[in-house]
């Protein structure tokens, strides 16, 4: 076949063969851009029409988003709110934890943020039961910094190890023994499901998934969520 | 399309290759639009499935560009297996298959169905049906032109 080629081109510049092989590579080049731009076209598509669901269940339904139970930082005036659910094993929550302190700090009295609980580990529910109890003692920022700044050594390759959580939030002043009762009660557990629930509805299905006054994340990055907050600021101050 | 120096019969095979690929492309984007921008993660299963379907669309262009008939011997294998792992998927997700051999424990449950259209048509179908139309496809393209 090749040979054949050759020989066709050494008759003529215009061979009919290669004119056929030429409108070939043209259809394969245009299937190609054609559909790699109705690919990209869906996602924008997808994408804003989710942001527009999510944005509209903020205002409806706030709830959803937010929980009486929902740990919470910042000025209870700041009219920029940031809902994040997390992981406590996951190393991309803990990398993201810095940022946003940062972003509050940045801007101060401006900016709430709401933690959801997500645990999609294996094991880490226990970690957020741990989570849950030291918030009822109003401890839960230490603890989460403490969790976070330990994660290598308790949830080496992502296989959570919640026993071993109890080495590092020993120097926190937390009330154990009211830990443990408050770990195991019902009332935590329903926390849970219903954060997990919550997560559900709002198709949080990675962490750490944010939402900044309701709008998700419009693609997975930290510039994304800088880029949502400073909208968020400037169409509220 | 068919030109005369070139045979008709080739020509339509190279169509059918042609649309093998199309069909690939359009199965490759369509599993990373579910899992990429919808945000469904992929099971174990569904791994699988993408390990043989993905590699069909940097194959088949160099079976096109210039036709090779036997393009058939590196891309049947591939959507044969990957038609084999849909079915049981699909079959797994009917209930036919005992949990117990079920090969994902952790993370993402195969039997999980997270899309449904008209009813039935669910993503290891449509996998199912791709690989099943791209095997046909391959075979039907071999066997018109011997060579």
């Amino acid at each position: 076949m090749k040979r054949k080629a050759r020989e066709v081109r050494q008759t003529g510049p215009v061979a009919p063969q290669q004119k056929s092989k030429g409108k070939q590579k043209q259809l394969f080049v245009f299937a190609v851009v054609f559909l790699l731009l109705v690919f990209a076209a869906g996602a924008l598509v997808y994408k804003n029409q989710k942001a527009n669901e999510a944005a509209q269940t903020y205002q409806r339904n706030k709830a959803t988003f937010v929980r009486e139970h929902s740990p919470v930082f910042g000025s209870p005036g700041a009219k920029v709110e940031i809902v994040e659910f997390l992981d406590p094993a996951c190393e991309t929550c803990k990398q993201f934890y810095p940022l946003v302190k940062k972003l509050m700090a940045a801007n101060p009295e401006r900016i709430r943020l709401y933690v959801r609980y997500a645990p999609f580990h294996n094991g880490s529910d226990q970690v957020v039961k741990i989570l849950e109890a030291a918030h009822k003692q109003g401890k839960f920022w230490e603890t989460l910094d403490a969790v976070f700044a330990a994660q290598a050594s308790w949830a080496p390759n992502h296989r959570p190890q919640p026993q071993l959580v109890w080495n590092h939030i020993g120097g926190l002043g937390l009330d154990i023994a009211r830990l443990n009762q408050d770990m195991n009660a019902p009332e935590t557990e329903r926390v849970i499901q219903q954060d997990l629930a919550d997560a559900k509805t709002l198709n949080v299905t990675m962490t750490p998934e944010f939402f900044v006054n309701g709008r998700p994340l419009p693609s997975f990055g930290a510039e994304q969520l800088q880029e949502l907050v400073r909208d968020a600021l400037a169409a509220a101050y | 399309m068919s030109m005369n120096s070139s045979p008709p019969e080739q020509n339509a095979d190279w169509t059918l290759v042609f649309a093998c690929w199309l069909l690939a492309s359009v199965a490759t984007l369509g599993s990373l639009f579910f899992s990429e921008v919808m945000g469904h993660p992929p099971c174990v299963l569904c791994w699988y499935q993408r390990i043989c379907m993905y590699p069909l669309v940097l194959i088949l262009p160099a079976g096109l560009f210039p036709f090779d008939r036997n393009i058939l011997r590196y891309a049947l294998p591939l959507s044969l297996l990957g038609l084999l792992i849909a079915v049981f998927h699909l079959l797994l997700v009917a209930g036919y298959i005992p949990e117990s051999i079920k090969p994902c424990v952790q993370g993402i449950p195969c039997t999980e169905v997270q899309i449904v259209w008209f009813g039935f048509v669910t993503i290891p179908l449509l996998s199912a049906a791709s690989f099943l139309l791209i095997s046909a496809l391959l075979v039907l393209s071999h066997r018109r032109s011997p060579m």
